[in-house]
């Protein structure tokens, strides 16, 4: 990839908000489910 | 066996004569809800007349996922149920037995009530014969297949709208093929691949879900 | 006797608690790394596609959570035939364990197809034969889930859903059959969005490291879950 600094990273040739819309829904879905177990077995342990 | 078959049959038939009201309702919901399309797209001829297909199969759907219900909740209310399962009969016979009453009562009068709503959405004539032979494929595979459903939820809180969230997803391959074969005929096409696999699809689902009922009310009663 | 295998050594709930945290802990550490190796391959090595431009990079999660949504299902189906089968308590727990994980990357590979379709053919949802199976696939995950919370007693649950998760696994090719036959009948010459750019090896180095990575992470959140069920039911 032609790295064409950190604001090109971000834009992501203008398709910015649609990969990292995507990037961030993912993650974020992830880390809700991380914290839910998290809270699961701190309730089962408790 | 088929005496087994032929008295459990009888029985049910019977009881569903009995209690008229709710196999008329189940068929009156198949009604209103085809007639609900139209006043909520338009009644433009042909606009109605492309959907119309796709509207009876869905009508038909809903219809025979409501009164799924039915099938197994008075039996198992009164005990019934738990005789049959400790009875002489294989399960499997008898809940095939159970399904073929309750299509009877629910499948076989869709396949008789479509032609007309096939009229309301002016659904060439010569389309009512495709229609009628794909719901009478469909709706035996959408009783057997929801029989599976009631049998599970049996007694379950939430059950209707439960049972509609586990069968729904099920359907929709004889949805697609009930629906599509109307289509392909509509379309000047022959509608004799979709016809055979509705066809496919009975067989595969009579010869494996009355395993699979027996099954799911083992799990449920015991 | 010690000769034979212990096959059901591990089935036993109790025993099988400590290894599971083990297991759960190096998945973990394997799906950061694995993330952190795909996330560079995708970004800072994969070249710009020449049709799609920057957007193609969507693939490397949509696709990887795509075949976890699809592999997760067979694999609660098969602890659910196991359990059904042997009545090991344990199968069905693992079984249960798995769909929310299973339901999420069926929901993050909605999505991620969903922002992927919008710049790419214009349009958020296609009712493209891929996405409406997964569609399909996410109301199988939830009807499991919500006939296991709809009944109280835990074996019940687990049997129903075990035989729920069997009847579904069967319908799983019949249903994506139908509808690859329905998009052709109605889109005609339409594109499907799953028709991916063509693979630099980069992207799909990219696109197998973030599958690995949802696979570990997969691995580790059922193991987790399983621990918690377990921890519950005593």
């Amino acid at each position: 990839m032609s790295w064409g600094g950190w604001s090109g990273f971000w834009a992501m040739g203008g398709y910015g908000l649609y990969v990292w819309g995507a990037y961030a829904v993912t993650f974020g879905a992830l880390a809700l489910e991380i914290l839910s177990l998290v809270k699961r077995s701190h309730e089962t342990k408790a | 066996m088929i005496a087994a078959v032929c008295c459990i049959l009888r029985r049910d038939l019977l009881l569903s004569l009995r209690r008229r009201s709710d196999v008329a309702t189940a068929l009156l919901f198949f009604v209103i809800v085809a007639s609900l399309f139209p006043l909520g797209i338009g009644a433009e001829p042909n606009l109605l007349r492309s959907i119309a297909p796709g509207v009876i199969w869905v009508a038909a759907l809903l219809s025979s996922m409501l009164s799924l219900g039915r099938l197994f909740a008075a039996d198992h209310a009164d005990g019934t149920l738990e005789q049959m399962l400790l009875g002489a009969a294989p399960l499997g016979v008898v809940a095939a037995a159970k399904v073929l009453a309750h299509w009877l009562v629910s499948g076989l009068p869709l396949v008789v009530i479509a032609p007309l709503i096939a009229l309301q959405y002016d659904l060439p004539a010569p389309l009512f014969g495709v229609l009628a032979l794909s719901l009478l494929l469909g709706t035996p595979v959408l009783s057997l297949v929801g029989a599976i459903g009631a049998a599970l939820t049996l007694g379950v809180r939430g059950g209707g709208v439960l049972l509609s969230l586990l069968v729904l997803p099920l359907y929709v391959p004889v949805l697609i093929f009930g629906a599509g074969s109307v289509d392909m005929a509509a379309a000047g096409l022959t509608p004799q691949g979709q016809l055979e696999l509705l066809a496919a699809l009975l067989l595969v689902s009579a010869a494996l879900a009355p395993w699979a009922i027996g099954a799911a009310l083992r799990i449920s009663t015991e | 006797m010690s000769a034979t295998i212990k096959w059901f050594w591990y089935a036993s709930p109790q025993t099988f608690l400590p290894l599971a945290g083990t297991m759960a802990r190096a998945c973990w550490a394997g799906a950061a790394l694995l993330a952190l190796a795909g996330l560079y391959v995708g970004f800072f090595v994969a070249p710009t596609d020449a049709q799609q431009g920057e957007a193609y990079r969507i693939i490397f999660i949509h696709v990887p959570a795509a075949w976890m949504s699809m592999f997760l299902y067979l694999v609660m189906a098969g602890w659910a035939a196991l359990g059904l089968a042997f009545h090991t308590r344990l199968s069905s727990m693992m079984a249960s364990a798995l769909a929310p994980t299973g339901a999420l990357f069926t929901f993050i590979a909605l999505w991620t197809g969903a922002l992927w379709g919008r710049p790419t053919w214009g349009t958020y949802w296609v009712w493209d034969a891929r996405l409406t199976s997964e569609l399909i696939l996410l109301f199988l995950y939830l009807g499991f889930m919500a006939l296991q919370a709809a009944i109280d007693d835990p074996r019940r649950a687990d049997r129903a859903g075990a035989l729920l998760a069997i009847v579904g696994a069967v319908n799983v090719p019949i249903i994506y059959y139908s509808v690859q036959w329905w998009n052709t009948l109605h889109q005609g010459a339409s594109v499907s969005l799953a028709k991916a750019p063509s693979m630099a090896a980069a992207m799909f180095a990219g696109m197998i490291l973030m599958a690995l990575a949802f696979w570990c992470y997969s691995i580790a959140a059922a193991l987790t879950r399983v621990r918690c069920i377990i921890l519950e039911r005593r």
